[in-house]
């Protein structure tokens, strides 16, 4: 069973929907104890991080969420600001403490061409270490959808799995032990999407 | 580097026959309705082809309710798997929340953003900006002046579009939806001069609509107006239109767009 982290930040739909096309048993966590009821977690996000990571302390989810992904190592995926969270701090609006699951920075996009508009929307190519299982039946240069201002800067290169080019390297995928995150949207982004959500169903990390 | 992107825009109004159901319709002007088929079915078709978004807007002018708009959306998002960008009747932010609880990314408003400015600003700030979308319909008058129309193109303004977009974007707008009734539905070509002012003068990314009718009018969509992205309502709807190769066309040209496979 696949839990979605419900936080309070609304549109869990899109993502709920596309576990469910792909006939894999999934529900909605609402309340942190759920979490203890699921086999793989997955946090969505859409808005501002500080109100993301206000809401994930405030309704207690960050302490299920640590003994769930941290102590018992359930594979893990956060998409778009559900990655972000997993950072150690963010300087949207000020400067705020993620999860801190991964060592790295939130940080604004900042192209070097004045034409490239941020917030980055679209679809955008990327760069992705074939020997991750979960990018396995991708094409050469897929094709993903995003849509974000910031993004996170790993401190470790390690992590990043991923990447696309906006005037320089942004990070589209990170991945340590049991936590997976894409920066892009899977459940927006057809069918190379779909292929990385069941890639998600079928991994089993070491 | 972001993609250049292709966007149908599927138009809804009440079934001539079934006054319970919505259809999708294409327009000429604004006028001349004829019904083509059912919305769920042909963003299915859309998908397979590799859209890169799809667009829902309400044109209804005597149903603007939203429960029956967002039950669409929701069916629609069982299935559909790319962004999707909804209007018509949108007046509120509970509006907002209810058709983005039911599966869409992004909402249109134009009359109600003309008439009470400050909900682009309330929703910009609620929901983030990459969730606005402020839609502009124009056209020349009488007098042959670029003017801003609402009410699905009934009511003039004093505005000319520059200006609606400029005071939009600065307002909280994420996105411009841009249509010059004129041209709606002739396939004789973009305004491109238009869109090409406001691509220029704004930082947020623009979607050029209104008279796509040849892959070549995409091309100046995107190379002559600076569109980042080109939508099209009967220009996709016809039956006879290869999607498939009016990408590659667009391609050829240059265009840095989405190439599935």
């Amino acid at each position: 069973m696949i839990g979605i982290v419900d936080y309070g930040m609304g549109n869990l739909l899109s993502v709920y929907n596309a576990f469910d096309y792909l006939g894999s048993p999934v529900t909605i966590c609402k309340h942190p104890e759920d979490l203890a009821h699921v086999d793989r977690i997955i946090i969505p996000g859409v808005g501002a991080f500080k109100d993301c990571i206000d809401k994930i302390n405030k309704t207690g989810f960050s302490e299920a969420l640590n003994q769930e992904v941290l102590k018992n190592a359930k594979p893990t995926m956060g998409i778009c600001l559900g990655m972000q969270v997993m950072g150690t701090r963010s300087f949207e609006g000020g400067e705020f403490m993620g999860l801190g699951w991964f060592d790295a920075d939130i940080v604004r996009l900042t192209p070097a061409d004045s034409n490239l508009r941020v917030p980055n929307i679209g679809w955008n190519t990327i760069k992705y270490n074939k020997e991750v299982p979960l990018f396995k039946g991708l094409p050469e240069d897929p094709d993903f959808y995003l849509v974000h201002s910031y993004y996170m800067k790993a401190n470790d290169p390690k992590d990043v799995i991923a990447i696309y080019d906006y005037t320089y390297d942004v990070t589209a995928s990170v991945l340590k032990d049991n936590i997976f995150a894409t920066q892009f949207h899977p459940e927006k982004s057809q069918d190379f999407g779909l292929q990385i959500l069941q890639n998600f169903i079928n991994w089993n990390p070491r | 580097m972001s993609k250049k992107r292709l966007i149908p825009k599927l138009q809804l109004k009440t079934a001539l026959a079934h006054p319970n159901k919505m259809v999708l319709v294409v327009t000429k002007q604004f006028n001349g309705v004829i019904e083509i088929g059912d919305p769920v079915s042909q963003a299915k078709i859309f998908q397979a082809q590799a859209a890169d978004e799809l667009v829902f807007i309400n044109i209804d002018r005597n149903n603007k309710e939203i429960k029956r708009l967002s039950a669409i959306i929701n069916n629609v998002s069982e299935e559909i798997f790319m962004p999707i960008t909804v209007g018509g009747g949108i007046k509120s932010s509970d509006d907002f929340r209810e058709l983005l609880n039911n599966g869409a990314d992004k909402i249109s408003i134009n009359t109600s953003a003309f008439n009470h400015p400050e909900l682009i600003t309330e929703t910009s700030e609620k929901f983030g900006a990459q969730c606005v979308v402020v839609s502009i319909d124009f056209k020349k008058d009488e007098e042959g002046e670029y003017r801003v129309y609402i009410n699905g193109g009934q009511t003039k303004t004093s505005y000319h579009p520059l200006d609606w977009a400029l005071r939009a974007e600065k307002l909280g707008a994420g996105e411009l939806l841009l249509c010059n009734i004129s041209h709606d539905g002739m396939r004789e070509g973009l305004d491109l001069d238009i869109i090409k002012s406001i691509s220029e003068n704004s930082t947020i990314p623009i979607i050029a609509s209104g008279g796509c009718g040849l892959a070549q009018h995409f091309v100046e969509g995107f190379l002559k107006g600076k569109a980042d992205a080109v939508a099209a309502g009967s220009f996709f709807a016809h039956r006879d239109q290869n999607f498939m190769q009016t990408r590659s066309q667009i391609k050829n040209a240059g265009i840095n767009i989405r190439m599935h496979h």
